[in-house]
This record gives C-alpha cells, sequence and structure tokens, in this order.
C-alpha cells in the first residue's frame, strides 16, 4: 500500500459531519467494482495512477470527426484510399493519426455490392485510435448476439433496410486487429469539398449501422 | 512470419472446448471457412491473460464463413451473406 494512499474510507461517508466530505455521487455496482480494481492494481504496484490517466486520456483524445477526416480524403484521393485498404496503419499515419502498438487496423470499403457491420462479440474492441470511446450500445449484450445472427434486423432497428442483392459481411473483431468501416460516398456530393464530405461521415457508418449522410443532412437507407 | 494457411485456403477451426480465456467465438468452432487475410502474428491471449508471455507469438487470420454454414436454417438472410472472425493460427486446422 502507497503513504500517499493510507487513508481509511470509512473515516468519510454520509455520516460524517462536514459536507465537504459527504457522498455526492451514488455508484453502480458495476461503478464500485471498476474503482476497487483501479485501487487495487495501483496498491499492488500493477500500474500507477500516472499510467491509467494516460491511457483514458489517449483513449478519449480522439473523437468519430478524426474517422471522418480519413474516410473523406479516401472519398477524394483514390491513391490515399488504395493506401487505407492495403495498409491502414500506415495510411492514417499520413494524416497525423499514430494507432496503439499492440493492435492492427483494418479498413473495409462498403460498394454498391458488399456493405460491411462490425462487432466484437467477445467484448468490446473498437478503432478507438480513430473514433475515441465506444459508444455504449456497441458494448452492450444485446447487439453483441444480434449482430452476427440477424444482421439486416440489427441494421433496421438503426434505419437501414438493406436490398437482398448486396451481400451482408459482418466483421467480428474479437482479437488484435480493429476494423473500421470506409461507407460509400453518398450521390449528389461532387461539388462538396474535403470538409464538407467530412461532416456526412456519421460515427455509425464507420461502425457499418447505418449509412452516411446525404447532402441534404438525411441519413441513406 | 511463417504461416501455415494463406489467403484462399479452406480451414476448419478446431472444435475443442476450452476452459481458460480464448479468443475464439463458440459459434464458429467447428465450422469451415476460407482464409481472408492474414492480420500480423501476435502474443497469444491465451497465455498474457495470466500473466505469461504470450510467445510464441501466433499469426492471426481473417476467416470468413458463410452465414448459412455457421447458423444453418437459423439465419434469415440471403446465401451470399457472410461473416468475417480473427482466429489465431493454432485454432485452425487445415480442411480438405
Amino acid at each position: 500500500m502507497s503513504e500517499d494512499h493510507g487513508h481509511d474510507h470509512a473515516e468519510i461517508g454520509p455520516e460524517d459531519e462536514h459536507p465537504g466530505l459527504q457522498w455526492d455521487v451514488s455508484l453502480s455496482e458495476r461503478a464500485k467494482r471498476s474503482l476497487a480494481m483501479h485501487e487495487l492494481l495501483i496498491e499492488k504496484g500493477v500500474v500507477t495512477n500516472e499510467e491509467v490517466e494516460t491511457a483514458s486520456n489517449n483513449l478519449r483524445r480522439r473523437t468519430p470527426a478524426d474517422g471522418a477526416k480519413v474516410v473523406a480524403k479516401a472519398w477524394v484521393d483514390p491513391e490515399f484510399k488504395q493506401r487505407l485498404l492495403d495498409d491502414a496503419r500506415a495510411a492514417v499515419y499520413e494524416l497525423g493519426y499514430s494507432l496503439a502498438h499492440d493492435a492492427e487496423l483494418s479498413v473495409v470499403e462498403n460498394t454498391e455490392d458488399v456493405h460491411h457491420v462490425v462487432v466484437c462479440t467477445l467484448c468490446s474492441c473498437y478503432p478507438s485510435s480513430l473514433l475515441g470511446p465506444p459508444p455504449d450500445w456497441y458494448k452492450s449484450f444485446a447487439y453483441r448476439q444480434r449482430t452476427v445472427i440477424e444482421p439486416r434486423s440489427v441494421m433496421r432497428e438503426f434505419g437501414l433496410e438493406l436490398s437482398q442483392d448486396i451481400q451482408v459481411r459482418v466483421v467480428d473483431s474479437s482479437a488484435d486487429q480493429r476494423y473500421l468501416v470506409l461507407p460509400e460516398r453518398p450521390a449528389g456530393t461532387d461539388g462538396l469539398t474535403e470538409e464538407q464530405l467530412a461532416d456526412l461521415v456519421t460515427r455509425d457508418s464507420m461502425i457499418g449501422v447505418t449509412n452516411p449522410l446525404s447532402p441534404e443532412g438525411a441519413p441513406i437507407s | 512470419m511463417n504461416t501455415k494457411f494463406s489467403p484462399g485456403q479452406v480451414v476448419r477451426v478446431r472444435p475443442d472446448a476450452h476452459d481458460g480465456h480464448h479468443r475464439t467465438p463458440w459459434f464458429i468452432k467447428g465450422k469451415m471457412g476460407r482464409i481472408h487475410s492474414v492480420a500480423g502474428e501476435f502474443f497469444n491471449p491465451e497465455s498474457r491473460a495470466y500473466g505469461g508471455d504470450g510467445l510464441p507469438k501466433q499469426p492471426l487470420y481473417a476467416v470468413e464463413f458463410e452465414q448459412r454454414d455457421v447458423w444453418a436454417t437459423e439465419y434469415r438472410g440471403p446465401d451470399s451473406d457472410t461473416l468475417v472472425v480473427d482466429i489465431y493460427e493454432h485454432w485452425l486446422v487445415k480442411a480438405n
């Protein structure tokens, strides 16, 4: 146990008279468990608080707007697109994005014939290096169980009805490779700048549960 | 990197039960699929999960299965739909 964590937790509780020392949040069982593990790992010297902070900050440093920039670049630059499909790590590095060392990135392209949707059935593997933390529904048991067996129903619930002529390729990223979907560029966007195109690329379209927005800002179904 | 399989090859996922941490989903155990691509080689998560060194590293493959083969009649979509799962080499055996 480290010196700076030598206080007794029982001293601070709701029964304490001092208002500044009263609990002002109530934690769920999961949050309590997470906090307990966090404290235990630090007390046992497995990780330091700084390492946890750094990892947490790195995870939150990116947002779906970063992934959208990569997609928009691929839409306007066919050579970049090819490099992105061949070697995603090197291609996104060109745009200033450095991926975590421990996982590879693969970009899968949606076309008029094939539609990809990404799931991690075993946990919640997600291309956080480009999209930031995953949405809660991506981590839910329902999404993880249903997407591998009834992807079309799941996408329908997100508002995307796909023709039977389109092949649905579900990608289960349960190991060391993360997947980013490169959605198909919407029709009627020839006059748009790269920046305007990026605004049409939603987080959900890079997971594959939806298509990107139309130039009018409506979801394409 | 030495790989036992190459893209296009038909493989079967070992049907083995496994008591510890492993990253081969139950629904593709015993199923036949086709190697789509090689992702690289990675520390073995079955050893790393328990503080081991994860060596030797395992090649990781994206293996593509036909949904019809995985779920039989439970799958409601068209025959062309597929499922791609990343699987480590030691879980794959050569088929046919």
